[in-house]
């Protein structure tokens, strides 16, 4: 015990400041400055009365909270039977299924639009309806990975244990198994609203002027309208409602909590009798169906053209001139370029910050938790308020850097960095302090005790935060829809204007680029979650609040 | 004829037989104990005899039924569960009075019957008490007043005791062997102590003696 002192043997705080200073910095200027600038904007008399006595403003409210709702609800009765299945039985293409629903989980929004515009009847794209099939189904994992990671530790006795008591079978799930499960359902069900009520790329893609998110009407009111506060009222709007789902959803789940003894071990079994081997297999197929078709759709159309098959959106990738003498303003393969590089500079900054910050975070004592929690809050923030933030503080001299090449990267640097801290910190957390005494006894400095003993931990955990900041830059959407500029297009934004134009060769080509966006988002993060749960991750992220989705 | 039959089961985990041809008798209202060492397959033989297991070979029968293939709420055979399984969403008198519930037994009724119950094994007043806040002892007579409640034609119990002092321990057992006298019950006791089989069971069985 230290008695309240500093333990001896350990990092000088004087070396524990200097880690400290380049996170704190990137997070007081990239985030909480542009939020305040933001908040100064909403707060400003005229804007909130007359954004809120629009009619519009409460139809875009109100259209924001029903899909969510709609969405929620039935990706949570459509999950159910898979997570059941995952939680209880033993069965061939398990672990695939799982795989699956986590990499339809990772993929980028704007992929996923892509792919439920291609996979729906013209009838049906362009419709809330088609909103809410994609969100369904980007959602499974969620409600596989929260409810099923319960229900898998419940006591199957406590089930038997009413079946000996007269119960059938949807009396045992009805009175036994659903109470029990309600707190992973109140918090699956709140994630899961999270996401949807802040949608952004999904609804870009796949919804209409009559399908308008709240997030949808800042990007729109910012960027198209150049209604400035009007936007940032919106946002601040959108932040008090999810706050008020947050600390709600926190509460339910407090109340409910029962104290169940979780088995430490699952004891999942083979379906026995031909009813139940039926069940399974359809519930099994039925969903992995469900999540490869959209995607299987998307390539596919990406081979289409007015003709009929073609690769021609495929060569054609880098060609500016969709016909001789008529451009695009818009080159797919440099969009694909600007995407790697943005990619591997964000990787770098949220890295560099990322291993500082969680040195600094497992050496320092209670100061530490508090710069735990400051990097946390972009997670609390959609990255649409973060971009729209950025650009209305970084637009006069002497920062104006809307113009700047590294203000994309910045923005998605942040939005990634509390994955990259997640990652590293606990690990670092874990290294038993003792060994620095160890070192220390046999004559290393403190300095050189933490660099010999605890940096070493450092590495694998920061590979794997790597891959997830190169994966969450290479989809984002949100702030990059504000900060991006025209030549610096990314995928996702190149993706979007594809699909929003007429013509099958521009829409194949749109199809093509979201089927090299999904194959390396999945690639790096199936990669990486060998090594580590990803979707722990994002639930956690989700815990908080939400990045756009 | 015996009111429980259980004949040559065998049931099979991956490899490894758990039990070969496992064969019992027991009359009614006899208490049978099954004694053996750990893995001898005593909570397997419960678990296939309840309903909650499939065996791969054999057949259970209750009186003249065959109810091998009968799923466990349909069998009548109640089971108090080592670990006693009580519903923590639920209250005292509401799990014991659960049974009922499911039987369509309304409510003033299942009410009276299952204070009843709690009556007898000596936990009046603990109505409206947390499961979850019972102590070792209250919880396993909770699991039993609500197998009990029931009325099933065959009980098991598997290790009902294990885990409580044994100054209570005793207490309970002798309570427990009056209840089953008391209410003529057909019961299978698991137990890997012979003293308490004693006290509980008017006969004792050893595991390889059952399953050649």
């Amino acid at each position: 015990m230290n008695n309240g002192q500093r333990p001896v043997n350990r990092l000088p705080s004087r070396v524990v400041a200097a880690l400290a200073v380049g996170p704190i910095a990137g997070l007081a200027v990239f985030y909480l400055w542009p939020f305040a600038t933001l908040l100064a904007r909403a707060i400003n008399g005229n804007a909130v009365a007359d954004t809120l006595s629009r009619g519009a403003t409460w139809d875009v409210a109100w259209f924001t909270l029903w899909q969510a709702v709609v969405s929620t609800g039935i990706t949570m009765l459509v999950g159910l039977a898979p997570a059941y299945i995952v939680a209880r039985f033993e069965f061939p293409g398990r672990q695939l299924l799982v795989g699956l629903l986590t990499a339809i989980f990772v993929l980028p929004t704007v992929v996923m639009g892509a792919a439920f515009l291609a996979l729906l009847p013209d009838s049906l794209d362009r419709s809330v309806w088609a909103v809410i099939a994609a969100h369904v189904v980007f959602n499974l994992a969620v409600m596989v990975r929260t409810v099923g990671a319960f229900w898998e530790h419940l006591p199957t006795d406590m089930e038997s244990a009413a079946a000996t008591l007269g119960a059938s079978r949807w009396r045992v799930f009805v009175d036994i198994s659903l109470p029990l499960l309600r707190p992973s359902l109140n918090a699956a069900g709140a994630i899961i609203f999270l996401f949807t009520f802040t949608s952004f790329g999904v609804v870009r893609i796949l919804g209409s002027a009559g399908t308008r998110t709240l997030e949808i009407e800042v990007w729109r009111r910012a960027t198209q309208l150049g209604d400035i506060g009007g936007a940032a009222v919106l946002s601040v709007l959108q932040l008090a409602i999810l706050a008020a789902v947050v600390s709600w959803s926190t509460r339910a789940q407090r109340r409910h909590a029962r104290a169940v003894d979780l088995r430490p071990e699952q004891d999942r079994r083979r379906a026995k009798s031909t009813g139940e081997r039926r069940f399974v297999a359809s519930v099994a197929i039925g969903t992995a169906a469900l999540c490869i078709a959209p995607l299987a759709a998307m390539a596919i159309r990406s081979f289409r053209s007015s003709s009929g098959w073609s690769t021609a959106a495929w060569t054609r990738l880098g060609k500016a001139e969709v016909r001789p003498g008529i451009r695009l303003g818009l080159d797919p393969v440099e969009a694909l370029v600007n995407s790697i590089q943005n990619a591997a500079w964000a990787t770098s900054f949220a890295v560099a910050l990322g291993a500082m910050a969680s040195l600094a975070i497992a050496a320092a004592g209670r100061g530490g938790r508090l710069l735990d929690v400051g990097l946390m809050l972009p997670i609390g923030t959609s990255a649409v308020t973060i971009g729209f933030g950025m650009l209305i503080t970084f637009d006069t001299p002497p920062v104006d850097w809307r113009a700047e090449w590294w203000l994309v990267p910045v923005g998605h640097a942040l939005v990634a960095l509390p994955f990259v801290v997640r990652t590293t910190v606990g690990v670092l957390r874990s290294v038993d302090p003792s060994l620095q005494d160890a070192a220390a006894t046999l004559g290393a400095s403190p300095t050189r005790a933490w660099w010999d003993v605890i940096v070493p931990f450092l590495w694998r955990p920061l590979a794997v935060g790597a891959a997830l900041a190169a994966a969450i830059s290479l989809g984002e959407f949100g702030a990059t829809s504000f900060l991006s500029r025209s030549g610096g297009e990314t995928l996702p934004i190149a993706i979007d204007e594809l699909l929003g134009r007429t013509g099958s060769l521009l829409q194949a080509q749109g199809y093509a680029l979201a089927t090299i966006l999904a194959v390396a988002t999945v690639s790096l993060v199936v990669g990486v979650s060998r090594f580590h749960d990803v979707t722990g991750l994002a639930h956690r992220r989700a815990g908080g609040q939400t990045v756009d989705r | 004829m015996s009111h429980l039959r259980v004949e040559q089961i065998g049931v099979r985990f991956d490899t490894t037989d758990v039990l070969r041809q496992a064969t019992l008798r027991v009359d009614h209202a006899e208490v049978v104990a099954l004694l053996g060492p750990s893995g001898s397959g005593k909570t397997t033989l419960l678990r296939v005899i309840a309903g909650i297991l499939r065996p791969d070979s054999g057949t259970v029968w209750i009186g003249t039924n065959d109810i091998t293939s009968l799923p466990a709420h349909q069998r009548g055979v109640g089971m108090v569960f080592q670990d006693n399984q009580l519903f923590p969403h639920m209250s005292t008198i509401d799990n014991v009075a659960y049974g009922l519930r499911v039987a369509g037994v309304g409510k003033v009724e299942r009410q009276d019957r299952g204070a009843a119950w709690l009556d007898r094994v000596g936990l009046a007043g603990f109505e409206r008490r947390n499961v979850t806040e019972l102590s070792g002892g209250e919880a396993k007579r909770v699991a039993l007043a609500r197998t009990l409640a029931t009325e099933p034609s065959v009980v098991l119990l598997d290790e009902p005791l294990s885990g409580l002092d044994r100054e209570l321990h005793d207490h309970l057992a002798t309570q427990l062997a009056q209840l089953l006298v008391d209410h003529s019950i057909t019961a299978v006791l698991v137990t890997h102590d012979p003293a308490e089989a004693d006290v509980i069971a008017s006969r004792s069985v050893r595991m390889d003696q059952i399953d050649g």
